[in-house]
């Protein structure tokens, strides 16, 4: 991490335009180092990660860093290497090049973008709670509650609904006390409004428990409204910064059509109640998920 | 007042049938019942090999059964050929190649019918031995493993990404598979092995809550249903194996039928 600073003189050398707070790499293939300013504090730091797969190219020349506190949202079209990158920085699969570093002592929390339950396997929410750290079932039911999900306690975790079953999965990270919370497309299965606050509670844990979040999303406007920074992958970074900006970025507008991009403002205005996962209204608050960070 | 030989065969047999239960309970969740019995076929082959080499059998076993599943476990990398196909073949040509063995080198000094069907009644105190240490470094490391073993079956990618140490234990796991399966070859036999594996896991199934409740309640009925078994043939007069393995799986049906009475299914 020491070298984190090394390549910034450099950089700045060369790129002599700056989008606002997005800096944006090109389509095609030049790689020069982006002006970014990884902190000596950050919990993980990847540089230069290529994979090939066949003739296939994955991954060309990635760099990423999550600093603690911070929610870092990793969007890309389907195919874009986002989960492939996510298995990499987790220690799942190697990179063919390119150095990942971690925080002494990390501790990371990890959501699976899928998860089969298996009936084969009886097991309450209460023991799956505890499976990844040996915690106590105090701790266990604390998780589950500041969740939201106290109720499924001691069901079987194959009798749970989808919702459910990501809050409970959810919980299971936040029982390990993490450092670092790793989500991979965590509104799978859940509705349009149910995204919305889930979202909205990985940013008030995220304020309560101060661990850096990375999320892995390919719907934009909701994820972008959380965010502290947005990285927009399609096997290379091809933008990056805060989400107002990469929303406005060309290249993302592009990638990703002008009606989404546009919906993105819409959607974080239009937006004075909340839903729960199962679809059932909340009563309003005054910050809604959708509206936290678009004042 | 039961006879030395049958108090030497109860012993075995319920001591095996509470080794085997949380090994059964992996074997079940994990889908490797086609793993095990293509194991316990290589065993025949590690008793001809046995003989011919005038080695300890339980140790020519070990030895066998234990190569077995470390081979298995590298071709199960390879993508040509789907697992069960790969099975499939290996489970039969080990039980060919251990029939040829056995009939080439040990000849008239094997008793084909015990290794294939189980001889529990010939346990000898040597027997016993390889059951009583054995099967405590089997508990041992199984209940060590637990929960990376647990967290494996529930979502393998999960427990590789919260830094379980998941390769190990998965490679330990299939030691002591293949050493149950080894030990257990003399009570039940090479062919009906697997049932005496996966048999009380899927008895408990219905009834359990916990993966650890699953595991001693297979504990419980593997041990039952051993002693049961084995009680049962020698009052009627049938052979010890497929005795035990008669009863276990009435356990199995009675426990589906409750659940499915209840409502479970």
């Amino acid at each position: 991490m020491a070298g984190g600073n090394t390549s910034r003189a450099s950089a700045d050398a060369h790129h002599g335009h700056n989008h606002g707070d997005a800096s944006c790499g090109h389509a095609h293939h030049h790689h020069h180092h982006e002006p970014v300013i990884v902190p000596p504090e950050a919990l993980v730091v990847a540089r230069g990660l290529d994979l090939q797969r066949g003739k296939r190219r994955i991954l060309d020349g990635v760099d990423i860093h999550i600093a603690p506190k911070e929610i870092v949202t990793l969007i890309g079209p389907n195919g874009a290497g986002k989960t492939t990158l996510v298995r990499i920085l987790l220690g799942l699969e190697k990179a063919d090049s390119g150095s990942i570093q971690r925080r002494p002592g990390l501790v990371v929390g990890y959501a699976p973008q899928r998860f089969d339950r298996d009936p084969a396997i009886p097991i309450t929410v209460e023991r799956f709670l505890t499976l990844g750290r040996s915690a106590s079932q105090g701790e266990g039911r604390a998780a589950l509650a500041e969740v939201g999900a106290s109720h499924v306690f001691e069901q079987q975790l194959h009798a749970l609904s989808g919702g459910e079953l990501q809050r409970v999965v959810l919980a299971r990270a936040l029982v390990r006390r993490p450092d670092l919370l790793v989500l991979d497309e965590p509104v799978r299965g859940v509705d349009f409004v149910g995204e919305a606050e889930l979202y909205g509670l990985i940013g008030r844990l995220r304020a309560a428990r101060g661990f850096g979040v990375l999320l892995v999303s390919h719907d934009l406007h909701v994820v972008m409204a959380q965010s502290d920074r947005v990285i927009c992958l399609n096997r290379h970074v091809c933008c990056h910064g805060v989400p107002e900006t990469v929303a406005q970025h060309p290249e993302y507008v592009q990638l990703f059509g002008a009606a989404t991009a546009r919906a993105f403002g819409i959607y974080t205005h239009d937006h004075d109640h909340a839903h729960d996962l199962t679809g059932a209204p909340l009563p309003p608050r005054s910050a809604t998920p959708g509206d936290t960070r678009d004042a | 007042m039961l006879d030395p030989f049958l108090v030497r065969a109860l012993i075995a047999a319920v001591a095996l049938g509470v080794i085997a239960a949380p090994l059964g309970c992996l074997v079940v969740w994990r889908r490797m019942s086609y793993f095990g019995s293509t194991v316990a076929h290589g065993g025949l082959l590690g008793v001809a090999l046995g003989i011919a080499l005038d080695l300890d059998l339980t140790l020519g076993v070990v030895i066998v059964a234990v190569a077995m599943g470390g081979l298995l476990t590298l071709l199960g990398r390879q993508r040509v050929l789907p697992v069960d196909s790969l099975l499939g073949i290996l489970s039969h040509a080990a039980l060919a190649g251990g029939l040829v063995a056995a009939a080439k080198l040990a000849g008239q000094r094997l008793d084909l019918m015990g290794y294939l069907f189980g001889d529990i009644l010939a346990v000898t105190r040597g027997d016993l031995a390889w059951i009583g240490v054995g099967g405590l470094c089997v508990l041992g490391v199984i209940v060590s493993l637990w929960r990376t073993l647990v967290s494996i079956a529930v979502h393998e990618e999960l427990a590789a990404a919260e830094g379980m140490p998941t390769r190990r234990a998965e490679a330990l796991m299939l030691l002591v598979l293949s050493f149950t399966i080894a030990v257990s070859m003399k009570i039940v036999g090479v062919l009906l092995i697997i049932a005496f594996l996966i048999m009380p896991a899927a008895a408990a199934r219905p009834f359990a809550r916990t993966p650890e409740g699953m595991a001693v309640l297979a504990a419980v009925v593997g041990a039952a249903g051993a002693a049961g078994g084995l009680m049962t043939s020698a009052w009627i007069d049938v052979p010890a194996g497929p005795a035990i393995v008669l009863v276990l799986s009435a356990a199995c049906l009675v426990s589906l039928v409750t659940s499915i009475a209840r409502g479970g299914a």
